[in-house]
């Protein structure tokens, strides 16, 4: 018999729901009972919402348990390794039987992703195994030229992954043509939209298909030095891609004459962002690395002719590099045959909010939004009735549930006002208030404005003034007229993709849920019953028991009375938490 | 906006003595280098948990780079701050999951227990609060980070009594 290989997904996510634990309680047992299996780590499994995962694999095949503790991991030693017997109530996933969640992973395509949860990010061969650095290789063995190179990346369709969709073949010729004995190559890594991890674990799960991918970018314009500019909250992905540049210049791919080719120098470093969601744009994301103020200037010139240090520079997304060298190896037609006809290829989604199984999908570009909600990630959470989808983050826009059917693709969801953004699927419920997701945006974009532009500056604040007061009851009419006037224009005359991008999640929610806004403003009422100031929450003394279930799940002890006698919220200490509302089983608590 | 302004009759307040001979090592680490403004006030940072009024003056003078150009940075990005925190810093993520899942639930619960404003220290010096904007664990949301460990699938109670847990193992 083969050796029994324990997986144990170790990413950010999976160490958060305490797989960190699970590891030391397996390893400790293996220790102890001198039991004969491989335990390693591995990245994230992209089935966020059963984490802690283990994955079994033996003669028979692989098993993924989820939801791991202490006492199912001793079980699942007990049973599976010591007799071969799997324990099936705790399989999320296993290609020998059927499970219920098997639509969470069917029809995924797995490039950007193919790596993470397979292999130990930590270890270079575990890789090379699994096709890594294959495709360098196959440059350098082939002399395939530079503009063969670029030609093929350009074939794949492959668009900017971070939200613009630039074709990045495109992008890599104009670094080729400019003229430079110094050119750089930038991973942006600062993931900053709040709602999108899939660079973060592409990162943690993955880090040598980036370094392979900035290795082949570096091959095609001809650069010598590369930068990964990373979010400092990100610690995990900085962790393992110093490992990764580690292990890579031992082996000689990074450093001088790589790959034993002679002349051929090209290294990279981690530049660690400091907390700025402006310096995901390019320029301010250079002006970082240079160690100054985040702060974007004005294009052209492009960093394509004047970028980093003055020099030219690209400058492309985590999951971009991390397709690139899947393209190079299998050639364009295995890429572009996913997709459609101007959106090619896979894209990975961080399925988060009121939605049954989030987590990291990547499916073909071209399936609907309705598809990913309901097949993959199983639907809504307490099967309420779905609302919207935010798409893009701050940048983008929220699509209502009778577009659902909206093909994801850039153009698709450019034309209903969002963007498709990094990848963040944020589901929102009947009980999410669109006013005040708007409020959420602007609140964010406000305050992370750079302060560059007037209209992004102070259009910002005076658009989060308004949203606020309409959230607190105090709207006026002419504010939505006016919201939308500012909007334009802060659009028009910002420098960046911030600003000028800032009012969407505001249009958007105008566009689709008006009447929500009017109601705010006329009637002085939340209809999803989430707009603090316009809801109470108080005790119907008629179906109080007095059982003090409230009472105890209050996280403000707002609420008092007597076993068996009627409880009172105090109004001045309830944060409208809605928790006793939830939590009564004599429907004595009343919303208004 | 991203820039902090500091009031002017809150200049001085943190002049408080501190064992700037730490700063040697970090000098030294980064002379002569370009673009290093970000890793040499990330560093100083890493040694007093913060960047105290006296180590710019000192660093100024030693680097080369101008008191404006640090204040400048240190003013527009997040990570840094100005005054002391407290021993073990809490992190309440605000992402849009989070948001969405009641992120401001956790931040007013824990604040109400602790007896703070948000970005405050506790009197005791244990605890500082902030609201950050993504800690990238959305489909635990929401989450919670006390110093580098996540705490994930929150509400208002159990917020409250990690936080009170996790005080109670550390305090020895």
């Amino acid at each position: 018999m083969e050796q029994i290989k324990i997986l144990v997904g170790l990413a950010s996510c999976g160490i958060a729901a305490g797989a960190n634990k699970i590891y030391e309680k397996i390893s400790a047992i293996k220790e102890q009972e001198k039991l004969n299996f491989e335990l390693t780590k591995t990245g994230c499994v992209g089935m966020c919402y059963r984490e802690p995962l283990v994955e079994v694999i033996d003669d028979t095949g692989s098993y993924l348990y989820g939801e791991i503790d202490d006492v199912r991991i001793t079980e699942i030693i007990e049973k599976h390794i010591k007799t071969g017997e799997p324990v099936k109530e705790y399989i999320v996933k296993t290609d020998l039987f059927e499970n219920e969640d098997d639509s969470y992973c069917k029809n995924q395509v797995k490039i950007a992703l193919r790596n993470c949860g397979v292999i130990n990010p930590e270890v270079i061969e575990e890789y090379e195994n699994a096709g890594g650095y294959l495709a360098v290789k196959k440059i350098l063995n082939n002399n395939i030229s530079q503009e063969t190179v670029i030609q093929t990346i350009i074939d794949s369709g492959l668009r900017g992954r971070g939200g613009g969709g630039f074709p990045t073949g495109l992008k890599w010729k104009f670094a080729f043509n400019s003229k430079s004995d110094e050119k750089y190559i930038i991973c942006n890594a600062d993931e900053g939209d709040p709602g999108a991890f899939m660079d973060r674990s592409v990162l943690e799960g993955d880090p040598h298909s980036v370094l392979e991918g900035m290795t082949i970018a570096a091959y095609a314009i001809g650069a010598t030095q590369g930068v990964i500019y990373c979010r400092a909250e990100y610690p995990l992905a900085i962790k393992r891609l110093n490992i990764a540049i580690d292990q890579s210049r031992a082996k000689g791919y990074l450093g001088k004459d790589i790959y034993g080719k002679k002349g051929w120098n090209f290294d990279i470093y981690v530049k660690e962002g400091a907390g700025a969601f402006v310096c995901g744009e390019e320029t301010a994301l250079m002006a970082s690395v240079e160690g100054r103020r985040g702060m974007p200037r004005k294009r052209p010139p492009f960093p394509a002719v004047s970028g980093l240090w003055k020099k030219p520079t690209n400058i492309n997304n985590v999951e971009t590099f991390a397709n690139v060298p899947y393209i190079v190896l299998n050639g364009a037609q295995s890429f572009n045959k996913y997709g459609t006809e101007k959106s090619k290829g896979t894209k990975v989604f961080a399925l988060t909010g009121k939605i049954k199984r989030g987590g990291l999908v990547e499916v073909p570009m071209g399936i609907s939004i309705k598809d990913i909600i309901f097949k993959h990630g199983g639907g809504i959470q307490g099967d309420k009735k779905f609302k919207a989808v935010q798409l893009g983050g701050p940048s983008g826009g929220c699509i209502p549930d009778y577009l659902a059917e909206t093909p994801v693709d850039y153009d698709s969801i450019l034309a209903t006002g969002a963007i498709m953004g990094s990848g963040g699927m944020v589901v929102m419920d009947e009980t999410t208030c669109m006013v005040d997701m708007a409020r959420f945006f602007l609140d964010f974009t406000q305050k992370e404005s750079c302060g560059k532009c007037t209209f992004c500056r102070i259009g910002t604040k005076r658009m989060l003034e308004i949203l606020t007061r309409i959230c607190e009851g105090e709207g006026k009419e002419g504010d939505i007229e006016l919201l939308e006037e500012l909007a334009y224009q802060i659009k028009d005359s910002s420098l960046c993709g911030l600003g000028q991008t800032a009012p969407n999640p505001v249009l958007t929610t105008i566009k689709y849920f008006r009447n929500e806004y009017e109601a705010h403003i006329r009637d002085k009422k939340c209809p999803a019953k989430s707009c603090k100031k316009l809801i109470t929450y108080t005790v119907n003394p008629e179906k109080c028991t007095g059982c003090t279930v409230c009472a105890k799940n209050c996280p403000v002890n707002a609420i008092s009375g007597e076993r068996k006698q009627v409880h009172f919220i105090d109004q001045e200490v309830c944060i409208k938490c809605g928790v006793c509302f939830s939590k009564c089983k004599f429907e004595a608590i009343n919303l208004s | 906006m991203r820039i902090q302004r500091i009031a002017i009759e809150n200049r001085e307040d943190n002049l408080e003595e501190v064992d700037l001979s730490q700063l040697d090592s970090v000098i030294e680490k980064f002379k002569n280098k370009k673009g290093i403004t970000i890793p040499v006030l990330q560093a100083v940072q890493q040694i007093y948990g913060y960047l105290p009024a006296k180590a710019f003056d000192l660093l100024s003078e030693k680097t080369g780079i101008k008191k404006s150009e640090l204040y400048g940075v240190a003013t527009f990005y997040a990570q840094f701050r100005l005054k002391p925190v407290g021993k073990h810093i809490v992190k309440v993520c605000h992402g849009t999951a989070c948001h969405v899942q009641g992120a401001n639930i956790i931040s007013e619960s824990i604040l109400e227990a602790l007896k703070i404003a948000d970005g405050e220290t506790t009197t005791d010096g244990f605890y500082t609060v902030e609201s950050v904007a993504c800690l990238g664990c959305c489909s635990l949301a929401p989450v919670i980070m006390i110093d580098d460990e996540v705490f994930g699938k929150l509400s208002g109670k159990t917020a409250v009594n990690v936080i009170k847990e996790y005080q109670l193992k550390h305090n020895n």
